[in-house]
């Protein structure tokens, strides 16, 4: 009947879902992009060296050693604060507040503490650590990133706690268990693969962050595990050394944003394996 | 009904007693899981007072002024928040242009047209744009795409557009490779998949059977997307965007790389400029001075003023949609 308007429409309706095609095309383009350049530019920089030798002054050769030990160090203290606290914390707003007001402000901060600026963080812990002590240590390092973990793990926890169904808790209410041990019994037992998913994914977080550690851990050239002194860090180093002049420094930073990248991508994969094993 | 006489009375005790254990761990476990919500919120105010009380001393330095000059003069001192809140809003603002047809552009595909056993690996690959550390992207754009940007589109771009009115001035002068652009470009890579993902999300809450009378109507899949799934999802991607311009605004390492960290405001998006976290990360540790100090610190509370009213207004979005949906289920 109407012919050339079916056809328009007809053209609408293919252009559109084409240039659909092409933005996800244009997104998984960046990211081939950047994983493809990190292999070129970092692979040859992963020597045994890398993982044995401290970071060298311009013109020498080295490693990342005392930036990777730093690196573990602070995250892992960092994880091991701020999962506790995160796990509380989301148990409280899925078990006890749910729709208190009280809840209501903690749930609503937390979501903002979450996409915060990292770089905001780094200044508060500036301000009430390293002011007081005087002097830039691993410590506060760690404490700035456990404040970027524990919104993480809070949210997850909660979402994942909201996930087990009341009839369970009922069921262990029912045969006499007191509150916290329904708790710390049934439904921390059932959400604890995504529990875990939360913490690993808030280990990703961290193990890439740069902006808290700038004025926090600072940086260290030498091998270091004392934490009341400054530290080096992964991403730190990466930043100083990229941004200097001198192309073997650029060859350890490629090198060590290779290595960054991929532990924080396998595990942020293997974070997800384990959330759809369970659903 | 029959109530079981307890006529052992040692037995009751040790019942009365651990009861009353129960009780006490009870009470001890409600109360540490309360204080550690009340952390969070202590973090929270904790953040706002301490860059308070570190903005103090710029604040009642140079009072309201301190938002609208433009110099940044560490010699003399002289402090103006107004090219790096410039920078900030404009890199965010560009990247947001870029990334909000994009990534509803994925959605779409994810949703609509993907075939079933590519939808996971692909969606999963969306999402790792999200996992790519930032500085990876700043090391990234800085030695791969500045240069070749430089080389190649930039100087093209410069040609082309001089002579058109408006146009020859957003992209002028000499091609740097790194700048604003540059940086936005980089920006709208990053925050891509939280769009996407809150995106895809309210797409899957649309009834099928909205969708099946408008096809039933003779609707073409893009009428469809246009008139039904736009609409319905509209409240959804409004929150996501809002998230995702969250994070552009604090988005730090990937811009330090390349946006060339230039206290000026040019009319050119290919000039390099700074951004608040930019200047944060580049001059926090070199600065001299409590007066240079203090001001980058109420530089960062201006951007935490500024993420904070969008992330809450993006929370309000997503709050109304979780309402919604709670209602009608």
């Amino acid at each position: 009947m109407n012919r050339s308007r079916y056809f328009r429409r007809r053209a609408v309706n293919y252009l559109l879902l084409s240039l659909s095609v092409c933005a996800t095309v244009f997104g998984l383009g960046w990211l081939l992009l950047i994983l493809g350049a990190l292999v070129r530019d970092g692979v040859a920089g992963i020597t045994p060296a890398l993982f044995s030798q401290m970071t060298p002054p311009p013109g020498s050769n080295g490693g990342l050693a005392n930036a990777i030990v730093g690196s573990l160090l602070m995250s892992a203290l960092a994880v091991l604060v701020g999962t506790p606290i995160g796990i509380f914390a989301g148990t409280y707003l899925a078990e006890y507040g749910r729709h208190g007001w009280t809840a209501f402000v903690v749930r609503f901060v937390n979501d903002i503490l979450l996409s915060a600026p990292s770089i905001i963080v780094g200044l508060f812990i500036y301000e009430i650590l390293v002011l007081q002590m005087g002097h830039f240590s691993g410590w506060a390092g760690a404490a700035a990133l456990a404040a970027i973990v524990i919104p993480v793990v809070v949210r997850t926890t909660e979402n994942m706690l909201l996930l087990i169904p009341n009839s369970l808790r009922e069921a262990a209410a029912a045969l006499g268990t007191p509150r916290s041990l329904v708790i710390r019994t049934v439904t921390w037992r059932a959400a604890r693969a995504g529990i875990v998913t939360g913490v690993l994914l808030a280990v990703a977080r961290i193990s890439g962050e740069t902006a808290p550690l700038l004025f926090t851990a600072l940086n260290n050239q030498f091998w270091s595990t004392n934490l009341n002194a400054p530290v080096a860090s992964l991403p730190v180093v990466i930043f100083q050394f990229a941004m200097s002049p001198y192309d073997d420094w650029h060859r350890l930073a490629w090198a060590g944003a290779l290595l960054i990248t991929f532990a924080v991508l396998a595990l942020s994969i293997f974070a997800r394996t384990l959330e759809t094993r369970r659903s | 009904m029959a109530d079981i006489a307890v006529t052992d009375t040692s037995l009751a005790r040790t019942r009365i007693t651990s009861l009353r254990r129960f009780g006490r761990s009870d009470a001890r476990f409600r109360a540490l899981t309360f204080l550690a919500a009340l952390l969070v919120v202590a973090i929270f105010i904790g953040i706002m007072v301490a860059l308070l009380r570190g903005a103090w001393p710029a604040l009642s330095a140079f009072g309201w002024g301190f938002l609208t000059s433009t110099t940044w003069n560490p010699v003399t001192e002289k402090f103006g928040a107004l090219p790096a809140i410039y920078g900030t809003l404009i890199t965010s603002a560009l990247a947001m242009i870029v990334a909000v047809p994009v990534g509803i552009g994925i959605a779409i595909f994810l949703t609509e047209l993907c075939p079933r056993p590519l939808k996971r690996p692909i969606g999963i690959a969306i999402e790792l744009l999200a996992g790519i550390p930032s500085i990876i992207y700043g090391i990234w754009g800085l030695f791969i795409f500045a240069p070749w940007f430089q080389q190649n589109l930039q100087p093209w771009l410069i040609d082309r557009l001089a002579g058109v009115p408006v146009l020859q001035d957003l992209f002028a002068g000499p091609p740097y490779g790194i700048g604003i652009f540059t940086a936005a470009l980089i920006l709208s890579i990053m925050v891509l998949p939280f769009i996407t993902a809150v995106t895809r999300d309210v797409f899957e809450t649309v009834p099928s059977a909205l969708k099946e009378s408008a096809y039933s109507l003779g609707c073409t899949k893009w009428e469809v997307l246009w008139h039904v799934i736009l609409p319905f999802a509209r409240t959804g991607i409004v929150g996501g965007a809002m998230l995702a311009l969250g994070r552009a605004l604090g988005e730090t390492m990937a811009v330090t790389f390349v946006i060339g960290n230039a206290t000026r405001i040019d009319s050119s998006l290919f000039a390099p400029g700074t951004t608040i976290s930019a200047a944060i990360a580049n001059e926090f540790t070199e600065a001299v001075g409590p007066l240079y100090t203090s001001s980058l610190i109420a530089l960062g509370l201006i951007l935490f003023v500024i993420t904070f009213i969008v992330l809450a207004a993006a929370q309000l979005q997503l709050y109304i949609l979780e309402r919604r949906a709670g209602g009608r289920a």
